[in-house]
């Protein structure tokens, strides 16, 4: 019977192998050296929070995994032979297997700064920074004031972390303005007000310069490039970014003897079939990285929906139907503070030569809403939405049909999916834009034929 | 903010201290005048019961219910014995003994409780009611700006089945044992809101009066927490302002106002099989005794279950009588709200659901039909088994071990929804109905959802949501009750509760949206 190996076991591993399952008899054995069963990195927050238990985060019961047949091994890979396709473990282990599939996912980015390997200097990404931040920031006596670097998605997240215990948090951010790399500038400074409003100290415009030792060689300070200041901190979050978790990759092929080496850049390169240079071996998720790159995305996408994706469609061609990724509209989620978000097509930060935009922000500035269209088509490209929640189908088809801005507007009230009795303001949404565009777009009533589609 | 906090925890500890040490003190000294008013009231024709009395009880001061309550039984248990064994039917008392007990100690108390009456309330449910919103206000600052904000529940041994909830559990459990099968320990309670009983219904307050007011005291309080704790999320206040008013309005004040005019008590809300003695005989014939009033009960129950629960069930799930409507419904998501994140999510735990919910129900259902056979022919026992037995298993076991010892008792162990998930019939019926004919269903928003767990974490009901959401899936389960919380507590907005066209109500997915369109349709639609 052949043998599917996969390393990793988070989203991208764990999907490919329940489909490969589904749609196969084949052996299935996933290895991670990272946790026992698959539990959902994006919820670890909650673990540290107090909302969730750690168990919580695992969304299969452990029987499970005996139940469908997947093989867990528990232990870190050191080193591929792809000579005779066998998977070497750091305490001598070794496992043959027919085919491999790498799904190790990411690390956070480390820009070399002084003293970025003390103790109480952590990533936010692993089950292990968890347990470290457990360790060096349990509560605001043994932690008096955390310091953030890096203003992306896990930054903030760490942020609100620390703030459910009433840790002080410095947040030093690089950029202008919070994420202004993705948001444009409107959505972005709604979010620097969230995070001000929590009673964060959010630095803009600011650089580490350096982490500063006590005695012991755990952290004391750290000190701001730009102005020199020290900040005196228990624990310092380097969160700007994260890059593919490949490093035993790299080791091993300097140390291969025999066979052809994994052909690597930032990431594992793999073609659209998510095939690396070496028959047998797939790379997906995180630490895929694309020859080339697939539409507008980026030839890495360090986000969870790409990596179910890329497992759904890997398990395909495992299974003898050999198809391409083509990862559909782009689309993602978050949430900052009290304010979710949710995006459908593209919006970038600045806009492009033939985009117009529209926004509408809400009195309580809490919410708005960011649509992007072609200025001479009319064509509907993206939306941003923050304190509204819309529905991914509506949006989806809209895309898919290259329907107008026009179209999308009347038909606003479709996208809603807010919980009932909420305050509705599609109303006002489509007035600002007819005052604004001198049109006469008329909102139509919610259709719950259009919305499932019955006919 | 803080002190406020813990000054309103102290208080309402006193309050609460003060309610249990009642139990403990008092008088209660029985009178000839109170025997012979119990004697012509109830028709006993024991003498032997009567002298009984007379040696052990009358004229002697007690000095708690435990000794009174010993004495009376015992009283009445030799007296039942011998006539038993001589054949005296006519002379055995058959009240159940401690409502029996309950009856005399209720008229013969005496003491510092019975004689300041308002004082004691204000001792007990005022300061209770005074510390818990001075606990409860100051979390609109403590807890930061409106969000969901689950923080530290579990960390916090009152959440996480620490040393409180097993506090909580005991004290719970004790209350129910006590309001259930021991009201004659009790009666200290039922007179500080006699002065409320006598203003509503003019009687004097019994053991269920207490309840019934205490009920509605918690529930109003602990909804004040819902609307601090939801204040952003409007689905959250309606619901809760609903089930509110309805436990105030229709199952306290109607029925007691009912009472006041010589009327049967009546819950108008509360719909058979949950309202399991409806069809009782002692029911239909006080009901047809009723008059116009009575005859439209009789008529109402009967539609309500037959027609306008199953309809409202298809157009809105069962939501809208679970956690809109229902008294213990109200109470879990009030008082409960707490708890919910304690529910038992595993396979294992929906299998014994299945089972234990419709067993229930078939239970209530037979023992209804013998009843109902009963009724019309006379007879008073189908099949060899005595009606009257069955009733009594059914009220024991059901009616108020399961419904109210475990159902709420349980609420710090094993979350809010224990009877609701476990044991319900009525909630077996609705189930049944929404999961095959309803509208009603949450939606899953597309490939929006990243597997994190809450919605799964804070449902009461133990439904797996992220098991479905994951998949892309829409959530239709008989267990459902449509409370909201997934939806709210989920971080990415994937969770929307609505009523929409059957078709493609249920949409099994195996790959999901976001996809390439082409691998969506070939592995989906195939």
């Amino acid at each position: 019977m052949e043998h599917i190996v996969i390393i990793g076991n988070g989203i991208s591993g764990v999907t490919a192998a329940r489909h490969i399952r589904k749609l196969s008899d084949k052996k299935i054995t996933i290895v991670s050296a990272e946790s026992d069963y698959f539990f959902s990195r994006t919820a670890l927050m909650y673990v540290y929070m107090g909302h969730l238990k750690f168990e919580h985060t695992q969304p299969y019961e452990n029987w499970f995994w005996k139940k469908n047949r997947i093989n867990l091994k528990n232990g870190y890979v050191e080193n591929v032979d792809t000579e005779n396709s066998t998977l070497h473990f750091a305490n001598g282990d070794s496992l043959h297997y027919d085919k491999l599939i790498i799904a190790t996912g990411s690390k956070p980015n480390k820009f070399g700064w002084p003293g970025q390997n003390l103790n109480g200097v952590m990533g936010m990404y692993h089950k292990q920074d968890l347990e470290k931040l457990e360790t060096y920031a349990p509560n605001n006596k043994v932690c008096k004031r955390a310091v953030i670097v890096g203003g992306g998605l896990i930054g903030i997240e760490l942020a609100e972390m620390l703030h459910s215990r009433h840790i002080p948090v410095t947040f030093l951010v690089r950029e202008s303005s919070f994420w202004n790399g993705v948001l444009p500038n409107e959505e972005s400074q709604m979010i620097n007000k969230e995070i001000i409003s929590n009673g964060i100290d959010l630095r803009l415009s600011s650089n580490l310069k350096e982490i500063i030792s006590d005695k012991n060689g755990k952290v004391k300070s750290v000190i701001i490039q730009e102005t020199g200041e020290e900040i005196p901190c228990n624990v310092v979050g380097l969160t700007a970014g994260v890059s593919p978790n490949i490093d035993f990759l790299k080791d091993s092929n300097t140390r291969t003897e025999s066979g052809q080496s994994i052909e690597t850049g930032r990431g594992v390169k793999v073609n659209r079939y998510l095939e690396t240079n070496i028959s047998n071996i797939y790379a997906i998720g995180d630490c895929a990285e694309q020859l080339d790159p697939i539409g507008n995305r980026r030839p890495i996408e360090a986000v969870w929906y790409t990596g179910r994706m890329m497992g759904e469609t890997i398990a395909q061609t495992i299974c003898g139907n050999r198809i391409e990724y083509k990862p559909g509209h782009w689309f993602n989620s978050a949430k900052f503070f009290d304010i979710e978000y949710q995006t459908y097509g593209w919006v970038w930060a600045q806009p492009k030569e033939n985009e117009a935009r529209f926004y509408w922000e809400h009195e309580s500035g809490k919410k708005c809403i960011h649509i992007s269209y072609d200025k001479n088509t009319g064509e509907f490209i993206g939306i941003n939405t923050f304190g509204i929640r819309m529905r991914h189908e509506f949006f989806d088809k809209m895309l898919t049909e290259k329907q107008s801005v026009k179209y999308v507007l009347e038909h606003l009230a479709d996208a809603n999916f807010d919980p009932e009795f909420y305050k509705l303001h599609e109303k006002e949404i489509v007035t600002k834009f007819n005052i604004e565009n001198v049109s006469n777009i008329q909102l139509k009533k919610k259709n719950w034929k259009r919305i499932f589609k019955v006919n | 903010m803080k002190h406020i906090q813990n000054t309103g925890l102290a208080i309402f500890l006193v309050g609460l201290l003060t309610f249990t040490s009642l139990i403990f003190i008092g008088k209660y000294e029985v009178t000839p005048e109170i025997l012979n008013n119990l004697i012509d009231s109830k028709g006993i024709k024991s003498e032997l019961f009567i002298d009984n009395m007379k040696n052990n009880v009358v004229g002697k001061e007690f000095t708690n219910p435990f000794s009174l309550s010993s004495k009376i039984i015992s009283s009445l248990e030799t007296a039942n014995e011998t006539h038993k064994q001589n054949s005296e039917w006519d002379k055995v008392i058959w009240d159940k003994p401690h409502s029996f007990s309950y009856e005399i100690a209720k008229l013969s108390g005496s003491g510092i409780v019975k004689e300041h009456k308002w004082l004691f309330w204000w001792l007990t449910f005022g300061l209770g009611i005074l510390g818990a919103l001075m606990y409860i206000i100051p979390n609109v600052i403590v807890k930061g700006p409106p969000g969901i904000k689950n923080n530290r529940v579990w960390f916090n041994a009152a959440t996480n089945r620490g040393w409180i909830g097993w506090f909580v559990f005991i004290f719970l459990v004790g209350f129910y044992l006590l309001l259930y099968f021991r009201p004659d320990y009790i009666v200290n309670w039922t007179y500080i809101v006699d002065p409320i009983s006598k203003n509503i219904s003019g009687n004097l307050a019994s053991q269920w009066f207490l309840y019934g007011f205490l009920y509605c005291v918690v529930m109003t309080v602990m909804a004040v927490r819902m609307y601090i704790k939801y204040r952003h999320n409007k689905y959250q206040i309606l619901r809760t302002t609903s089930v509110l008013f309805f436990q105030i309005v229709f199952a306290f004040l109607i029925p007691e106002i009912l009472v006041r005019f010589e009327k049967p008590w009546y819950d108008f809300k509360n719909a058979f099989p949950l309202d399991y003695d409806f069809f009782y005989s002692w029911n239909l014939d006080q009901l047809i005794a009723s008059g116009g009033l009575g005859l439209f009960i009789l008529i109402w129950g009967i539609v309500l279950t037959l027609v306008i629960v199953p309809i409202m069930v298809y157009f809105f799930g069962k939501r809208w009588y679970c956690s809109w409507v229902c008294g213990c419904g109200g109470l879990a998501e009030t008082l409960g709200d707490p708890y919910r994140q304690l529910s038992d999510k595993s396979l294992k735990a929906w299998k014994l659901e299945r089972w234990l919910v419709h067993s229930v129900l078939a239970f209530a259902l037979v023992m209804t039909g013998f009843t109902l056979y009963a009724y019309f022919s006379g007879a008073d026992a189908v099949l060899g088994i005595k009606t009257q037995t069955i009733q009594d298993i059914y009220g024991f076991l059901i009616g108020s071990i399961f419904a109210g010892v475990i159902g709420t008792g349980f609420y710090p162990i094993f979350g809010n929804r224990v009877w609701c998930r476990f044991g319900c019939p009525l909630a077996a019926y609705l189930g049944i109905v929404q999961r095959f004919k309803s509208r009603f269903r949450i939606t899953t928003n597309g490939g929006q959802c990243i597997s994190c767990g809450n919605c799964s974490t804070y449902c009461e009901q133990g439904i797996d949501v992220r098991a479905y959401a994951q998949k892309g899936e829409n959530i239709v389960r008989a267990s459902c009750v449509g409370c909201g919380i997934c939806s709210a507590v989920c971080p990415r907005g994937v969770l929307k509760l609505e009523n929409g066209p059957e078709k493609g109500r249920i949409n099994p997915t195996e790959i999901l949206l976001g996809n390439d369109v082409d691998l969506m349709d070939l592995v989906n639609n195939k």
